[in-house]
């Protein structure tokens, strides 16, 4: 902590500015970029040892053959080896094309129900607020319990979600499994992952839709234009901006999803869920292939991080409307 | 670089962040969808180094001047 004593009159009188001002800086002990230095240090220390590090080790390991399965063995370095099988492995690529299914068809459904929602809850009708709040619930729920509690829901035997569509199509509760079947598990991951960030893309949508000025839509009913007119030419072409930022950062987020598909279906039946964070999971924790997902998770880092740049400029364009 | 410098030499006709940054951004793009396309193996093969190139590319134009 620094102690600030002030220096008595005869000390500082004579002094010149530039002579005080040192002895001030001398009383204090500390300067104010070193209580600067002081304060953020311990951040910074966190950042190295918790972010960059492991980045730069991983760097290096992807250029490596480590098994840790095989740890004895000596590290040998095999330059781009890594690099060159992942970018020639058919498994990966076919990886990539499933998590790019679930991009796209998840973030689709999610911009229109999301838009929707939010076109609904921008109106004032009694239990605004409450119905808002019931919307929102899902988006602040773990992954974790969101993978879990629709598990139990879509339980063919037990689960309420199967009876529900039995009610509907006549068909047994016990007859199909969501989660289970190839032809339902990829439907099922999107339908979970909807219901649980359409709200997000509904909170931004809202954004955009308050941001735009009254005085617009009485200048359309003055021109006489018909509600749909107006949203075509008003509300939607001023809520594009908000809607190209809820697309870039749902599928970026998507692209990395991990969890919530890793306890819904663990990438099954075979491999028609496998997203390519499930495939990075099994070949550095079930094969012990190190080097290997080190290499693979470099590559997924490069795709976040470029997508990553472009989001930025997204934002900074809705920033500056 | 600053900007007085590259006005001095001539050379701001030329690195001005915006029409890069169109450039290195298309290439990111362009890599993502070489990535996941289901088309062509080779495409896939090449992925990888169109996005970080238009990674490193967009790093380094974001600092040129507008």
């Amino acid at each position: 902590m620094t102690t600030i004593s002030q220096p008595d009159d005869a000390t500082v009188a004579g002094m010149g500015e530039p002579a005080r001002s040192r002895t001030t800086r001398r009383v204090r002990g500390l300067s104010d970029r070193t209580i600067a230095w002081l304060f953020v240090a311990p951040t910074i220390a966190l950042l190295l040892a918790i972010n960059i590090f492991p980045l730069v080790w991983m760097i290096r390991l992807s250029f490596t053959s480590l098994n840790l399965s095989m740890s004895y063995l000596p590290l040998r370095f095999v330059g781009l080896d890594n690099f060159t099988d992942i970018l020639g492995d058919e498994d990966v690529w076919m990886r990539l094309q499933t998590t790019a299914q679930f991009v796209i068809w998840s973030v689709t459904f999610q911009v229109i129900i999301g838009f929707g929602l939010a076109l609904l809850i921008n109106r004032q009708f009694r239990g605004h607020s409450f119905w808002t709040t019931i919307i929102l619930l899902p988006m602040m729920l773990s992954p974790a319990v969101v993978g879990n509690f629709w598990t139990l829901l879509l339980q063919p035997q037990i689960g309420p979600f199967n009876s529900l569509i039995s009610l509907f199509t006549g068909v047994p509760p016990s007859a199909f499994s969501m989660t289970g079947q190839v032809s339902l598990a990829p439907w099922t991951i999107v339908l979970v992952d909807t219901w649980m960030w359409a709200p997000y893309v509904m909170l931004i949508c809202l954004a955009g839709l308050r941001s735009i000025p009254d005085y617009i839509y009485e200048a359309a009913e003055v021109d006489r234009a018909s509600a749909w007119r107006q949203f075509w030419s008003i509300t939607l072409p001023m809520t594009v901006p908000f809607l190209m930022l809820a697309v870039l950062f749902r599928a970026i987020e998507n692209f990395k999803m991990f969890d919530m598909v890793n306890l819904l279906t663990s990438g099954g039946p075979g491999s028609t869920t496998e997203l390519v964070s499930i495939t990075l999971k099994r070949a550095a924790f079930e094969k012990w292939r190190t080097g290997y997902s080190s290499a693979l998770a470099i590559i997924l880092f490069v795709t976040v991080f470029g997508a990553a740049n472009i989001y930025v400029k997204a934002l900074n364009k809705v920033k500056q409307r | 670089m600053s900007g007085s410098v590259l006005a001095r030499s001539g050379l701001s006709r030329w690195f001005r962040r915006g029409p890069w940054e169109t450039v290195t951004m298309t290439l990111i793009g362009g890599g993502i969808i070489m990535l996941v396309q289901p088309l062509s193996m080779d495409l896939y093969s090449y992925s990888f180094v169109t996005i970080l190139a238009g990674t490193v590319g967009y790093v380094i134009v974001s600092h040129f001047p507008e």
